[in-house]
């Protein structure tokens, strides 16, 4: 059988690749990023709106563009993305065919489609119903019919992954266990699994009752399944993008994972218990006891939370390691100086762990209390939240791989290198600034999802401090950085894409540097030594904030209920 | 974090070494095993338990 694929040797890496399997990871990551740039400006027009002064659209078109922002890149953009890592990390790094390509085609076409319907359906403007779509309000069917459809292609897309995992070790293609990045990139599959499951158990019933099939959905049980699926879809992002995270550090270092059992258990902690945390989505619906609001959102999620802790001490661990073992031995931090900073796979990396850790990780934490939940429950803390976890996390990290992804997978060189080395900075400065700012503004109290904060046509007036007005502009001014950042990426790939110059056969291309020992990506085995001072120092940092943080919010908490 | 129980140990993959394989190891190794596993945690914890208390609200007359 496998004699009848296509394959090339990849001279790099030495991996072999199937070509169906490259053709596929390339659709994929093109829609991916067609679909980051229209969701990325829709993103930039609602930034606009929230800026006070600028105060862009009207009401009807910033929810609509709200909408649309949310679906393009929360949805489109990052599992079309994903189904490319995870086409990458079993057919190439397994050294595999790809199981069933015309499968991953099928799922690819119903991806493509079900995005354009609700997209279309959307600017249409009958179904501005925000991404949750919560009912009892009603977009037009083909609203959901697109999302079903996407999901449906996605489902396809796990299907051939698992199939991939299972063709792989029939034919011997690898030895002992998976590497860890597929073991990654599995975690991902699993959990995308479960979403997708709950997507279509809630979202079929209500794409009956919008074609006035059903009668009535109820609003507690849509919200609850329906945050099984929303909820999930992120920890999807965090595995694929903590996978992602052991790749680069694997291909531009060359570092293999501090110790495989230790990386491998934080994954099985994702796959346990991460999904759990859909409940913080529900903390303060009365409907439930405390008893399943605590037990999901805290005891459980911080064993979760936990596994990204190992994760976020054994990445740059494992590149401490690996620069050490090449001489940049002086002091606590030579291995972190002298890392390439100006290779933007690498810049990228690094910055999206920091953020994702200092930003999204203690937030997501804090929010997830049940009682602290209640100062900033559904304000614009929570966007400030997740732009941290999911764009300057999960974005930028896949930002990152691309500059790798180009040269290897598509065979050409990257073009506007000097762009390349400013790209993470611009896009990840700018995403970090519109995560604080609105987190602060939340912290302040302004509303998430809303057109006016100044409330102009509202009967009772109310004001707002003028500090969130600042925060608004500050954000606005982000938004606009980060909106640049993305410009400069999308720019970067398409020209690199179209107009880059293909590289031979067997030809290494020259940027960014992937070194030989890169292999390391694709095989199984722990690092040698185990000595990281730089990084435990990093640690404490990071725990030292992570409480002062905490116990700062449960004291605003008790200012926010005087007591005594 | 020792090292003897993970790579030069289970490239043998002729089913005669199979026991010695820890039993965590084999666990990660099976895709399948933990696909169950992810799905029916989340689906008693957060689906079932959930579903069941909303079920128990009083209704209002
Ligand atoms: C140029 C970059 C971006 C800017 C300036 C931006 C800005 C914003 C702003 C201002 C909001 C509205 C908050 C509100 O009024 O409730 C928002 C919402 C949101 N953003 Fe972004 N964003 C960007 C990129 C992204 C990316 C890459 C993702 C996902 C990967 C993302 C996911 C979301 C989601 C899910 C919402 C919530 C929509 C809703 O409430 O229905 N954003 N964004
Ligand atoms: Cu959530």
């Amino acid at each position: 059988m496998s004699s009848l694929i296509d394959f090339r040797t990849c001279p790099t890496t030495g991996l072999k690749v199937d070509r169906a399997a490259e053709k596929l990871i390339k659709a994929n990551a093109v829609a991916a990023v067609v679909f980051l740039a229209i969701g990325g400006l829709f993103g930039l027009l609602v930034a606009l709106t929230r800026w006070p002064a600028v105060h862009f659209l009207p009401a009807d078109m910033f929810y609509l563009a709200l909408t649309a922002h949310g679906l393009d890149v929360l949805l489109v953009w990052i599992i079309f993305f994903e189904m490319a890592v995870l086409y990458f990390a079993s057919a190439i790094l397994l050294n595999s065919r790809l199981a069933g390509p015309k499968w991953a085609w099928t799922g690819f076409g119903l991806m493509l489609s079900g995005a354009l319907i609700t997209n279309v359906a959307v600017l249409q403007g009958q179904s501005s119903v925000m991404f949750t779509s919560y009912v009892p309000m009603m977009a037009e069917p083909p609203f959901y019919l697109g999302i079903i459809l996407f999901a449906v292609g996605a489902l396809i897309g796990c299907g051939v992954f698992f199939g991939t995992l299972v063709v792989a070790k029939r034919e011997k293609t690898y030895e002992g266990s998976v590497p860890l990045v597929t073991f990654g990139a599995l975690t991902a599959a699993i959990i995308a699994v479960f979403t997708i499951a709950s997507g279509a158990i809630i979202l079929i019933p209500t794409l009956l009752w919008s074609l006035g099939l059903v009668s009535h959905i109820d609003p507690i049980i849509y919200k609850t399944i329906w945050w099984a699926m929303g909820h999930s879809s992120q920890q999807i992002n965090v595995s694929a993008h903590v996978a992602v995270w052991y790749a680069i550090a694997a291909m531009v270092f060359g570092a293999k994972p501090l110790s495989e059992k230790v990386s491998r258990t934080a994954f099985l902690m994702y796959i346990l218990f991460l999904q759990l945390a859909s409940a913080h989505h529900m903390l303060v619906e009365p409907g439930f006891s405390s008893e399943w609001k605590i037990f999901n959102t805290s005891y459980a999620m911080y064993l979760a939370v936990l596994g990204s802790m190992v994760h976020g001490m054994t990445v740059p661990g494992s590149i401490e390691a690996a620069q050490r073992a090449r001489g940049l031995t002086k002091g606590m931090f030579e291995w972190l100086r002298k890392a390439p900073w100006g290779n933007p796979a690498f810049a990228g990396m690094f910055m999206s762990l920091v953020f994702f850790g200092f930003i999204g990780g203690i937030s997501g934490v804090v929010m997830g209390t049940e009682q602290i939940n209640l100062i900033m429950h559904n304000t614009l803390y929570v966007p400030g939240h997740f732009h941290g976890t999911v764009v300057a996390g999960t974005t930028l990290a896949f930002m990152a791989i691309t500059y790798i992804l180009v040269p290897l997978i598509f065979r050409r060189e990257l073009v506007l290198r000097k762009l390349a080395t400013w790209q993470p900075y611009v896009f990840g400065i700018g995403v970090a600034g519109i995560s604080v700012f609105m987190m602060g503004a939340g912290t302040l109290g302004v509303a998430r999802r809303h057109w006016d904060m100044t409330f102009a046509d509202a009967i009772l007036p109310f004001d707002y401090p003028s500090a969130a007005f600042l925060m608004m502009g500050l954000n606005g001014i982000f938004a606009v950085m980060a909106a640049l950042g993305g410009l400069m990426y999308v720019v970067i790939v398409v020209g690199s894409v179209f107009f880059g110059r293909k590289l031979a056969e067997d030809e290494k291309p020259s940027y960014p540097e992937v070194p030989p020992d890169s292999a390391a990506v694709g095989h199984y085995g722990s690092s040698e030594s185990l000595k990281i001072p730089g990084t435990a120092f990093l640690v404490g940092i990071f725990f030292v904030a992570f409480v002062l943080y905490y116990f700062v919010n449960w004291k605003y908490l008790s200012e926010i209920w005087p007591l005594s | 974090m020792n090292e003897k129980d993970s790579p030069d140990q289970n490239e043998s993959s002729d089913s005669g070494h199979q026991d010695q394989i820890p039993l965590m190891q084999q666990l990660l190794d099976n895709p399948f095993l933990l696909l169950v596993l992810g799905i029916a945690v989340p689906a008693v914890f957060y689906i079932i338990w959930g579903i069941i208390e909303i079920t128990q609200i009083p209704i209002a007359d």
